[in-house]
């Protein structure tokens, strides 16, 4: 296994259909039968927020219409049923669904598959279908805490691929697309029943995440209330629906300065520009009480873009730090206007300040 | 090296619009003509085409917010 911090979680479950979702080869054999408690597991999984898809070589029609009839095809985000290579409709799945490898489980029956995965995809968890029943218990596919978010997931991603769709249909420029949406961001100080999502949240995400620092329910309780701290969510909605809990910021109060000790965003609001939109709500806050603003990032190996997300909201490197962690501090002269195809609401009373 | 560059960012631009110029000096951040992913391609592409290492000492606005400050910054690199 890598050698990273913390074994990632599985956010994707990515299954073969022949002798692996069900018994019997769809081109050869008449009737296919699903798997005994194949719909317990894909039902279990979903309600703690793990995505499924599939990489099949079949056809794509033939395949569909028997998911259809078993009532499982709903399960599904971004199936590749189609005749190339496994390790291509991994990538594919992968890219659709904008979330790491080593996040990924790819079962099949057949060790050929899984091999070609496995050597093209570093990272890609690679099982034996035969195992299907064993993965419920596996710690990889038990998240700490299963939230309102979780079982919601799937169809949060169902409601981006009609996003995306539209998008793709759209005529005309990005600004005036996101403007069709009407994104609605509402920052809001961390209520208790927000605290296990917002952990939810240091765990599972990685690329837009300024240190990879994990936070308890309980430490992100404390610092709620001690007083020097904040803890913001963001929340996004656009016409088609909420997003969820998409965002979290620690922010550390003190003498006229206020440091993001974390600040992340869930990799399915990346285009949307979220991170930027937040950042500068808060440098407009900041500007308006005369405090300085600074920021922790550490790198971890995945989360450049993070880096690169403050670079253009005007961080800079301050001082490094010898536990790796390095400090940037915003230029506060030149702070952006919020763009006008996103609505904040802020819920933040900064009168402790 | 300009030609490229220009090319890269006009091929990005989030205001589409057949009156939109910009020029050389222009921050194209604070325009808001392109946003932070673009700034991640940009990176990418920058050294992939002109075989510089970016490193994270580097990610400062002032190297990147125009294309002449790009062509100092890869000028400086090579």
């Amino acid at each position: 296994m890598s050698g990273n911090m913390r074994e990632a979680v599985v956010k994707c479950v990515i299954w073969d259909l022949d002798n692996t979702i069900w018994d019997g080869t769809l081109l050869e054999d008449d009737t296919v039968t699903l798997k005994p408690r194949m719909r317990e597991v894909l039902d279990e999984l979903d309600r703690r927020g793990i995505l499924h898809s599939i990489a099949s070589r079949n056809d794509y029609d033939d395949a569909m219409a028997r998911l259809q009839e078993f009532g499982i095809a709903d399960y599904f985000l971004y199936p590749e049923i189609r005749w190339d290579a496994k390790s291509q409709s991994v990538r594919n799945i992968q890219k659709n669904l904008n979330i790491a490898f080593d996040t990924l489980l790819f079962l099949d029956d057949q060790p050929f598959e899984r091999d070609e995965v496995a050597a093209t995809h570093e990272g890609v968890w690679c099982l034996d279908s035969s195992r299907y029943l064993d993965i419920l218990d596996h710690p990889r596919l038990n998240p700490r805490y299963i939230t309102h978010d979780s079982a919601l997931r799937r169809r949060m991603y169902q409601s981006d691929i009609v996003r995306r769709k539209q998008e793709e249909e759209f005529v005309g420029p990005k600004e005036s697309f996101l403007r069709e949406l009407g994104m609605v961001l509402e920052i809001a100080e961390a209520q208790e029943d927000d605290l296990i999502r917002a952990e939810e949240l240091t765990f599972r995400t990685n690329q837009l995440n300024a240190t990879g620092e994990t936070y308890s329910v309980e430490s992100l309780d404390a610092m709620r209330k001690d007083g020097h701290h904040k803890i913001l969510v963001c929340e996004l909605t656009d016409k088609y629906g909420s997003y969820g809990k998409i965002g979290l910021a620690v922010l550390e109060i003190e003498h006229g300065v206020w440091n993001l000790n974390l600040l992340l965003f869930s990799c399915r609001v990346m285009s949307a520009g979220v991170g930027s939109i937040f950042l500068a709500f808060l440098r407009n806050a900041a500007r308006d009480h005369g405090i300085r603003l600074t920021a922790d990032f550490r790198d971890t190996g995945r989360n450049r873009m993070m880096r690169i997300a403050y670079m253009v909201a005007g961080f800079s490197e301050k001082e490094q730090h010898d536990d790796g962690t390095t400090l940037l501090e915003n230029d506060l002269t030149d702070v952006p206007v919020i763009p006008d195809y996103c609505k904040i609401i802020s819920k933040v009373s900064w009168s402790i300040l | 090296m300009r030609e490229k560059i220009r090319a890269i960012i006009e091929s990005n631009l989030k205001i589409f619009d057949s009156d939109v110029e910009f020029s050389d000096d222009d921050h194209i951040f604070r325009k808001g003509f392109v946003d932070s992913l673009f700034a991640v391609k940009l990176l990418a592409y920058l050294e992939q085409e002109f075989n510089i290492k970016i490193g994270n000492e580097d990610l400062n606005i002032e190297n990147f917010h125009s294309v002449n400050k790009i062509i100092s910054f890869v000028e400086s690199k090579q």
